[in-house]
């Protein structure tokens, strides 16, 4: 995948292959600009690889992905919607719920107010983006990625303009959704302890033009808690992964 | 509205501006200036009082002008600027050419106007109308073209069309830029209005000014001058409150929430 034309292209990320499977939780790490980014778009759909191949359940992807729910660090809520018609924003576009809102608004809205206190934002729902802490602003993000029940969960850096306390609260929202659903997950992070702690498979990418240079599989055992997170095989894991990103010290 | 609050918002313009004329009619009988120059406040709202009948007669006309331009320069400006944010390569090319219709003084254009449609209220209307579309424009166009690229994302990968990241993110988003720019968008209007009425024209507060200073009746010229500002704050004031109804989200550092 490249940006540009010609040879002044700028290849943001060449030669990765990897396969998720179903219900998988993943997990992209690298240094900034490695193409972790790009290669969310490419599986989304967003983007058309320049070369390559590119299939989610045994079809080649063509466009985007209506089976796809995002969510970036910057939540991007709408400023003029409250925290329920948010999540419900994606209902208004995604065929076959397009064409029944305008019936069912009452269904709809009940199940995004549920899906909203699952993750601890009843008595929130209502209110306006800005009325709303970062935390709760990201939670209502994730909602509003999760209600279509995309088969496929991208999130880009999710967590990373939360403080570190609101982030492991997070964590375990995300943990949680995750179990529940089995929805498959990819994560875009730099958090290496965020990383292992949420996914089944890390992948580590390289500098510019972004290469895989490990997968790395967690076999940490589920459920996991956050006191896993001071558990020497988890450090070990988190230490290994450092090294291979490297930079200077 | 508490006590402090009250004294910022009403009481310190009200204070400035009965010290403005105070400060006037001061350095009138100071300098004991002639009629001609600069008549004091006093003579100002005589004349005023004096002339009420055809003062507000051209008055409506200057009002219902002014308003008519502008509500076209709405409609106009709203889908052109919608037009014009709708793509990158629309935008690109249709900048230069609005930018350079701007720059043309619209009192350049007055008199093609008057050898269209002749002495009368149509010029007056168009003119208002001329002057006061680019603001709508540019700033519709720009709300468009701000659209986070992530938001956009979210919903492309959702399979959502141009139309409907206009309908749903767009346009809403858009809303402050458009009334904030209808608030320039109203004064120039007026400046429009006015400017044709003393081009060419039978009635307004423009021409009123123009008759007034032929005969060298200048405290009914300053008397125009009272008139146009009153109304003009009253306009931009009635427009702000309408862009404050409608885009309260956008308000939000302002209000106490």
């Amino acid at each position: 995948m490249a940006y540009g034309r010609g040879a002044a292209a700028l290849k943001a990320i060449e030669g990765v292959s990897l396969e998720i499977a179903k219900g998988e939780f993943i997990a992209v790490v690298g240094p900034s600009g490695c193409g972790k980014s790009s290669l969310m778009k490419l599986i989304s759909g967003l983007h058309p690889p320049a070369s390559g191949a590119l299939t989610v359940e045994g079809r080649p992807v063509s466009g985007p992905l209506r089976s796809v729910g995002m969510a970036f660090q910057n939540s991007n809520l709408l400023p003029w919607r409250t925290a329920v018609q948010n999540v419900l924003l994606p209902l208004e576009i995604v065929e076959p719920h397009r064409s029944r809102i305008g019936r069912e608004r009452a269904q709809y809205r009940d199940k995004a107010l549920r899906l909203l206190e699952s993750v601890g934002l009843a008595g929130f729902t209502d209110k306006h983006p800005w009325e709303l802490s970062g935390g709760m602003q990201q939670r209502t993000s994730i909602c509003r990625a999760l209600v279509h029940e995309p088969d496929i969960l991208m999130l880009d850096e999710p967590f990373g303009a939360l403080d570190a306390f609101t982030r492991e609260e997070l964590w375990c929202t995300l943990r949680d959704i995750q179990a529940e659903r089995k929805v498959t997950v990819m994560l875009v992070t730099h958090d290496l302890r965020e990383a292992v702690f949420l996914s089944d498979t890390v992948y580590v990418m390289s500098q510019r033009p972004g290469r895989i240079l490990k997968r790395c599989e967690v076999g940490l055992a589920r459920p996991r808690d956050l006191e896993v997170t001071y558990t020497q095989p988890f450090q070990d894991i988190v230490h290994e992964l450092r090294s291979l990103i490297g930079g200077r010290h | 509205m508490d006590r402090g609050e009250f004294a910022i918002k009403l009481l310190s313009p009200a204070a400035f501006v009965v010290g403005m004329f105070a400060i006037w009619e001061l350095v009138c009988v100071l300098f004991s200036l002639p009629l001609t120059i600069l008549p004091a406040p006093s003579e100002v709202f005589g004349a005023l009082w004096q002339y009420r009948d055809p003062i507000a007669s051209n008055s409506v006309v200057t009002l219902w002008t002014t308003l008519l331009g502008f509500l076209i320069a709405t409609v106009f400006g709203l889908l052109l600027g919608i037009g014009v944010g709708w793509h990158r390569a629309i935008y690109a090319g249709i900048y230069p050419v609005l930018v350079g219709f701007n720059s043309v003084p619209k009192v350049a254009v007055v008199p093609v106007l008057i050898l269209w449609f002749g002495i009368g209220e149509i010029p007056a209307v168009l003119t208002a109308f001329l002057i006061s579309f680019f603001p709508i424009v540019v700033n519709v166009a720009t709300g468009l073209a701000t659209t986070e690229p992530e938001l956009e994302d979210v919903l492309r990968a959702l399979g959502a069309s141009k139309l409907d990241i206009m309908k749903k993110v767009g346009i809403p988003r858009s809303l402050p830029y458009f009334f904030g720019s209808l608030k320039v968008a109203i004064t120039l209007a007026f400046v429009g209005a006015v400017v044709s009425e003393t081009v060419g024209s039978n009635r307004g507060i423009g021409k009123l000014m123009l008759d007034a200073q032929a005969a060298f009746q200048v405290p009914i010229v300053f008397a125009g001058l009272l008139v146009l500002a009153v109304l003009g704050i009253a306009l931009y004031a009635i427009t702000a409150l309408v862009e404050r109804r409608f885009t309260r989200w956008a308000f939000r550092g302002q209000n106490a929430h």
